[in-house]
């Protein structure tokens, strides 16, 4: 299965928002610890080893937009 | 005086082998053997137990005359009690030793989840025991001298080894003087520090891990179940491990992660031993029982393995040929496993009734179970000690999310404990022809079963030779005589019941499985033809 990059969201600029409101009042060791534990939680949901992969591929590789 | 393996630990611990001197340090001209084992240590005994119970003349030398100080390697797996069932000395291990299969895990001195190792039931042998390292050796040791074909050389050190096209040459060293062997075959299971890899200029290489541990092993009276207990950063030694296992005789083992900084001469103080020791037992029993300690040790590890561990007339075998961490209790079991793996092979070469090629394949079929094990062990040990700030990130969340989240439990690594490796890639495999559902592939280590009777299945392959498992058939009508050089003995089986649901077997199904109880072919309906194809196979003749 290849890992989508076309525009997935049901809501995308809601579920921006809340992402960034999740780190509200945290430090950065705290906002650290709970990207961790978001990762995990959406890894298992995604399951795929293969989307897995690519995710891992596609984060690594991505350009700065200066490159 | 000969060794009583009943005998308390401490008699065990200080029994002297004697040395005698040998009469071929006196002959004109080295004595040649068909097979020398280097080292008596769990894996050199297994082995040179199991030649000699295939006939062959076996001479195991070692350069001391002690069993194993303290109790270093404890938990041994089910599939080493079965090789020692093979060996005749499953009984009195599983008789002396602690049965366990339930793990338990614990973060910030909490409960997080526990595990079965071995939830089916049906299985003659526990998951794992516990037994003190100098136990094992005591019953194999005992073991070996009911075996007159298999001499034991204590205070013989290897000092020399050189190849010739005929034979290996062996210089030994002992309280009196030099002399010199030659031999066949010789295995080296000599250990981690290997002083044949090192005469024959080799390395085993790898990973060294920068952490140290202390192992307490300490003797009380305490209420603490057979189990397991792992903890990640507890409260009574904050920001590293601490794993508990029971041993015999009210042994408790218990090693505490320390770091890299720790210094192990200081460490291994008993001053500094027990307020770590008391701590443990406060927050883990609320109290603090009288304890006495037995043993202790700081060590460092590293996963590592030779490139390749068949080297002309020399075959490694156990920690000499790899190392793993204590995390998976990967080392000694692989060691025997190595053992059962070069037993049968280096048997039917001598006789001549194998190839050289069937004696290769141990190399790559202990090379590939190397491996695994080190994935295995390294995986837990950078769980463990992570060893980068993101790294202890990740863990320190799967550890959270443990709590409440199933799925994180899974990703939690404490040590995956020692099961046997499957040689799918075995050129000694005959490949699947027909359709199978489970686990018995051909490369798998035959699983046991309970037969109707109340006998195990593998108890009922305890000959040393090749075995067909013939379910609900004409075991006659193969004519497994006739199918090659080696024999084959046929059991019959039920085609229902619990043997056949493990073998996913129905009327007419045939398992071949090696002298190791490896699976090597199977099929719905064989042959005879098919039969003898794939004993030409696994005998290493194609």
């Amino acid at each position: 299965m290849l890992l989508i990059n076309e525009s997935n969201l049901e809501a995308p600029d809601t579920f921006y928002e809340a992402l960034i409101d999740t780190h509200r009042e945290l430090d950065e060791a705290q906002s650290q610890a709970l990207n961790a534990r978001l990762i995990l939680l959406l890894a298992n949901h995604i399951g795929r080893h293969d989307v897995l992969m690519q995710a891992l591929d596609a984060a690594r590789d991505c350009r700065s937009p200066h490159d | 005086m000969a060794l009583n393996a009943d005998s308390d630990s401490a008699a065990i611990q200080q029994h002297v082998f004697e040395y005698r001197r040998s009469p071929e340090q006196s002959a004109a001209r080295a004595v040649r053997h068909p097979v020398v084992i280097v080292g008596a240590g769990p894996v050199g005994l297994s082995l040179a137990i199991d030649l000699a119970q295939r006939g062959q003349r076996v001479l195991l030398l070692d350069n001391d005359d002690r069993l194993s100080t303290g109790s270093r390697a404890i938990c041994f797996a089910k599939r080493t009690l079965e090789i020692w069932d093979r060996l005749g000395v499953g009984d009195a291990m599983c008789a002396k030793g602690v049965e366990w299969s339930i793990g338990k895990v614990f973060f910030n001195g909490a409960l997080l989840y526990r595990f079965d190792l071995l939830p089916e039931h049906g299985h003659e042998r526990p998951a794992f025991i516990n037994l003190q390292q100098y136990y094992v050796e005591a019953y194999l040791a005992a073991r070996a001298a009911e075996l007159p074909n298999l001499e034991i050389r204590w205070r013989s050190a290897v000092v020399g080894c050189s190849q010739g096209p005929e034979c290996a040459m062996l210089e030994i060293e002992t309280p009196d003087g030099r002399y010199a062997v030659e031999a066949d075959y010789v295995a080296a299971c000599d250990g981690s520090r290997s002083s044949l890899r090192e005469l024959l200029g080799l390395e085993s290489k790898g990973r060294v891990f920068r952490d140290r541990f202390l192992i307490a092993d300490v003797k009380m009276e305490a209420d603490f179940p057979a189990e397991r207990w792992f903890w990640f950063d507890p409260p009574f030694h904050l920001g590293q491990s601490v794993l508990l296992h029971r041993q015999p005789d009210n042994v408790w083992r218990i090693d505490f992660q320390l770091g890299w900084d720790a210094d192990p001469e200081v460490e291994k103080q008993r001053e500094n031993i027990e307020p770590r020791v008391r701590a443990m037992l406060h927050a883990a029993l609320g109290r603090e029982p009288a304890f006495e300690l037995e043993w202790a040790s700081v060590y460092t590890f590293a996963c590592k393995r030779m490139d390749r561990f068949v080297h002309g007339r020399v075959i490694f075998a156990g920690d000499a040929a790899h190392g793993v961490s204590p995390f998976g209790a990967r080392g000694a079991n692989s060691g025997v496993q190595d053992a059962d793996n070069l037993g049968w092979k280096l048997d039917l070469v001598l006789r001549g009734t194998a190839p050289r090629a069937l004696l290769d394949s141990y190399g790559p079929e202990r090379e590939y179970a190397a491996d695994e094990n080190i994935l295995n062990s390294t995986r837990a040990t950078d769980f463990i000690t992570p060893k980068s700030p993101i790294s202890r990130l990740f863990r320190d969340a799967t550890l959270h999310l443990a709590r409440q989240h199933p799925f994180a439990r899974r990703l939690v690594n404490s040590g995956r404990l020692s099961v046997p490796a499957t040689l799918s890639a075995s050129p000694l495999n005959t490949p699947d022809r027909d359709v199978f559902a489970g686990a018995m592939v051909p490369g798998s280590a035959a699983a046991d079963a309970p037969l109707p009777g109340g006998d195990w299945l593998l108890r009922r392959l305890a000959g040393h030779g090749f075995t067909a498992l013939v379910f609900d058939g004409d075991a006659t009508a193969l004519d497994l005589d006739a199918s090659g050089a080696v024999p084959v003995t046929a059991i019959s089986l039920p085609a229902d019941g619990e043997v056949a649901r493990r073998y996913d077997a129905q009327a007419g199904t045939v398992y071949l499985l090696r002298p190791d109880q490896h699976v090597c072919a199977r099929w719905r309906n064989p042959r005879a033809t098919d039969i003898a194809a794939a004993l030409n196979r696994a005998l290493g003749r194609t």
